[in-house]
């Protein structure tokens, strides 16, 4: 472990002298971490100065890769075995730490700076009760005995907001709620009141009004004088308690400064993009990327970043896009081609008692629209679209696919509908056998919607009517159909704007974003007319989310595709739905017209909501 | 207000455990039914084996009074459910070779052979333990030495190793007897033999899952409080790393006692293995059914330990 941290240049000549306090909680100048040999010339943060004084926060905000997480570990002393660490200056609560012994980096560790890292459930060892992690800090550092720690824990647990401490400290992370362990995780890292607190995506896996509670809790830390690191992808969530925010982008600080002024003035292409891509209040049909050699609008080489319609927090309304007549349009009353009606499900805990998943769930999804879904977790939304896929049986109520029923009849009734339900989940990754290349992914599902007896018309032909297209005849050859399967293969390709050079890639070497695109290629092979989507951007970053969002629009045009689109982020479903259904625990609590439940919701679950939502703006 | 909450996995426990119990009598019965079947399938009449093998001169008048006294004269059906009828009641029945009754000779050879399997499971543990944990810690020729040597160990096969270990230990250097004898010099050869092989096997295990937990975020998190290498480690990762291993060890005690029948013969160790073994030469049937279900009721007894110890190290199992 030990030489991890490499001596920098003048790292003999101390510029602080022992002794000498200083305000800041941590002061980092020209950081620079690689993991290759040491003077590597792609290191992974490449010149990464900033400081955080007491009762300050300071955000990091960049999507993955950018070396976010590689920050907070070299503040650490962990950015592990291979990496190499060196920064004309790295001091934390005023004393210099590079070339740190392990052993002296271990009484720095949690006394003079704390970890939160993003999920509990695992960043707590699910073994041990959350008391014991918590006092381990103490048990490390000070000569309290069990009585003292004991106290002390209760204490702490107490700052951080957990209720019944005595009780949850004897429990382990997987028996606390989501928001309760995040608090355990918190108060673990807080527990020797350590000057500085790094959050490393902290709030990243906790559902929107967790989230808003433990955002508040670091606020309140913050006031209380402790400095705080917050590390996130998310602009909107750190607006709410930054100070200051530094936007990290390929190991590089883009810039750096009041988080009001990089929020509304941003001047890097970078921040432009990132703000952009932000669905919250974004009407629908308004782009949220920047569109790759696209008519509109005009994209000058130049500033390729820049030309899309400024942020929407800039200026509201921004000049309607094309998009908003045939928004309209897509609006107009048209058939069902989705139906539920009072659905339910029932499962059994392991513990023998029931638990209503879905509680009398009824909608409807008129063609060419959107239907999205929006609830916590738990809240019964990934349920709902497996009954609505039939992938589990109702224990009452019906599902009906273009007025024909579907949950009802038999599977092999079902499978001549199949093909125009097409399904998109959130991991694609796991979504695919990862020996298979793209081109056979996607084979598989050309071949398999052949199977069934049915060719479609090309993804962007606009035949999507449901004709049928024309079916193969039984005499085509093999070869003409492998062919056809080919040729179909790359329109599919193209449709979701992936490059054919893709094809003999495996999905585990492609991006997030193309990965999901594949997966949506994938949906489409049968050429749907419904097209379910179960958290589809959830594990992206926000501009590629954005991209998808996007794609997701224009294929919805092209095709004339109606979408059930389930998320747990409200701003996603703001962006892109037509109808909007709230769901919490089991039931739906309110429905209506996306605009209206968004500007002036009626239930009090919607109305929590909302106010949870991180937005941009002061 | 903490006993209200402790009860309910206790009564959770109870219920599986009384749930094996029940599954345990049907294994029961199903392998004194196979052992029964299985042993008629050998070539030769037990009424001969009775009588002092297949070599021993016997009148028919003499084969037939057997044959009546131990009812061999009935239908193999009717022999069957006399046996189980007798099984039932815990009575194993009287040998055919050495005239005594099988329980108590059973139990006597019992003894050995627990501690044989109980000290070969335990330094098959700390062997794994000790050999993971050096080997995810002494950088990459460690790494390779330790995967190396547990690949090795897990295929070596008793007969092979117990002679090679009898070479080396009691030819060459006459550290250790050969034979097994009763005092504790005794047992190191017979042990180390079993053990060698299943610590490879566990070792494998563990070492995987102790990389699995090493690199997980509690073990960030841990080092970010302030954890060393060695709290790291003995606080955290071993008893992730113990989980796997835990549920295999019901599994390895099986095999241990099939590895005893041939190390109990290679060192000359009186045991269940040994009297098995010359029992099935002997076609002394009531012995084989008895040896195999006294197996057979460790083999479970085990499988329940391990479901027990597991639901001891993961705290996550209780609730279920």
């Amino acid at each position: 472990m030990s030489g991890e941290l490499g001596v920098g240049l003048g790292g003999l000549g101390s510029p602080e002298a022992a002794g000498v306090t200083d305000a800041t909680a941590v002061r980092v100048r020209n950081l620079v971490v690689g993991f290759g040999p040491q003077g590597d010339a792609d290191p992974v943060l490449n010149g990464v100065s900033f400081e955080v004084a007491p009762g300050e926060c300071l955000a990091i905000v960049g999507e993955s890769g950018s070396g976010k997480s590689v920050t907070a570990r070299s503040l650490l002393g962990l950015a592990g075995d291979t990496a190499w660490v060196r920064a004309d200056e790295l001091s934390l609560a005023g004393s210099d730490v590079r070339g740190l012994s392990e052993q002296h980096w271990r009484r720095r560790r949690g006394r003079d700076v704390g970890l939160v890292l993003q999920d509990a459930l695992v960043s707590l060892d699910p073994l041990r009760p959350v008391g014991r992690e918590i006092a381990d800090s103490l048990r490390l550092h000070t000569r309290l005995g069990a009585a003292a720690r004991h106290a002390r824990v209760l204490e702490v647990l107490h700052q951080v907001g957990l209720p019944d401490a005595a009780n949850q400290m004897r429990k382990r992370s997987g028996e606390l709620s989501g928001g309760q362990r995040q608090r355990a995780l918190i108060a673990a890292a807080i527990a020797l009141d350590p000057p500085l607190l790094i959050a490393d995506e902290p709030t990243t896996a906790l559902d929107v009004t967790v989230q808003a509670q433990i955002l508040e809790l670091l606020a309140s830390l913050k006031r209380a004088g402790t400095g705080i690191l917050l590390i996130s992808h998310d602009l909107a969530v750190v607006g709410r308690i930054a100070d200051r925010i530094a936007v990290l982008s390929e190991g590089h600080i883009v810039e750096q400064g009041p988080a009001q002024e990089v929020l509304t003035r941003p001047e890097h292409p970078v921040t432009r993009q990132m703000l952009a891509a932000i669905p919250v209040d974004k009407p629908r049909g308004l782009r949220l990327s920047p569109r790759a050699a696209a008519p509109v609008p005009p994209a000058s080489t130049s500033s390729a970043f820049a030309s899309p319609a400024p942020p929407a927090f800039v200026s509201p309304a921004p000049p309607a896009p094309p998009a908003f007549a045939d928004h309209a349009d897509r609006a107009a009353n048209r058939d069902i081609v989705l139906e539920a009606a009072g659905l339910v499900k029932r499962f059994t805990r392991p513990d023998g008692s029931e638990q209503l998943a879905v509680d009398g769930v009824s909608f409807r999804l008129e063609r060419g629209t959107t239907l999205g879904i929006v609830g916590e977790s738990g809240s019964g939304k990934t349920t709902t679209a497996r009954l609505v896929l039939a992938l589990t049986r109702p224990d009452a109520g019906e599902v009906r696919v273009l007025g024909q029923p579907f949950s009802a009849a038999a599977e092999k009734q079902r499978r001549l509908l199949r093909p125009r339900l097409g399904a998109v989940y959130q991991d694609a990754l796991s979504s695919f056998d990862p020996r298979l290349s793209v081109e056979q992914v996607l084979r598989d599902a050309v071949g398999g919607a052949a199977g069934r007896g049915r060719r479609g018309g090309a993804p962007g032909s606009g035949d999507t009517s449901g004709s049928g297209g024309s079916a193969p005849t039984a005499a085509s050859t093999t070869a003409s159909t492998t062919a056809a399967d080919r040729l179909r293969v790359l329109e599919l390709l193209d449709a979701v704007g992936l490059p054919p050079g893709l094809l003999g890639r495996r999905p585990l070497s492609l991006s997030g974003g193309q990965r999901q695109r594949v997966s949506i290629a994938r949906a489409l092979a049968s050429d749907p007319q419904i097209l379910i989507c179960d958290e589809p951007v959830s594990s992206l970053d926000v501009t590629v989310q954005a991209q998808v969002l996007d794609l997701l629009d224009d294929l919805q045009r092209e095709l004339g595709l109606s979408l059930l689109f389930i998320s747990h982020d409200l701003g996603v479903i703001q962006h892109v739905s037509d109808q909007v259904a709230v769901m919490l625990d089991g039931r739906i609590v309110e429905t209506g017209a996306a605009a209206r439940v968004f500007a002036a919701p009626q239930h009090p679950y919607t109305q929590a909501l909302l106010g949870a939502v991180p937005r941009l703006g002061f | 207000m903490a006993e209200v909450g402790r009860a309910a996995p206790v009564v959770r426990t109870a219920r599986v455990v009384l749930g094996r119990l029940g599954g345990a009598v049907f294994v029961l019965w199903m392998v004194a039914t196979l052992t029964f079947f299985a042993i008629r399938l050998i070539p030769g009449d037990p009424a001969e084996a009775i009588l002092g093998g297949p070599g021993s001169q016997t009148s028919p008048e003499a084969l037939a009074a057997v044959r009546a006294e131990y009812g061999l004269d009935q239908p193999v059906f009717v022999q069957y459910l006399a046996q189980l009828a007798r099984l039932a009641t815990g009575d194993l029945g009287r040998s055919y070779s050495l005239n005594q009754d099988v329980a108590p000779l059973l139990l006597g050879q019992l003894g050995g052979t627990l501690l044989l399997a109980v000290l070969a499971l335990a330094v098959a543990w700390l062997l794994a333990l000790g050999l993971a944990t050096w080997s995810t810690r002494g950088g990459r020729f460690a790494w390779y030495l330790g995967s190396g040597l547990e690949i090795v160990a897990a295929a070596l096969p008793h007969f092979w190793l117990a002679t090679v270990l009898i070479v080396l230990f009691s030819v060459w250097l006459g550290w250790l007897p050969p034979i097994s004898t009763s005092g504790v010099s005794g047992l190191v050869l017979p042990v180390l033999t079993l053990a060698v092989p299943l610590a490879g096997f566990l070792g494998q295990i563990m070492r995987e899952s102790l990389l699995t937990a090493l690199e997980s975020p509690f073990v960030l998190s841990a080092r970010a409080r302030g954890e060393g290498e060695r709290g790291v480690r003995w606080v955290h990762v071993i008893r992730h790393a113990s989980l796997p291993a835990i549920s295999l060890s019901g599994w390895a005690f099986g095999s241990l006692i099939s590895g005893a029948v041939v190390v109990e013969t290679i060192f000359a160790r009186p045991g269940l293995g040994r009297t098995l073994l010359t029992a099935v030469t002997v076609r002394d049937v009531p012995v084989v059914v008895g040896a195999v279900l006294i197996v057979a009721v460790g083999y479970i007894l085990m499988t329940l330990l391990t479901d027990l110890a597991q639901r001891i190290a993961d705290p996550r199992l209780r609730a279920r």
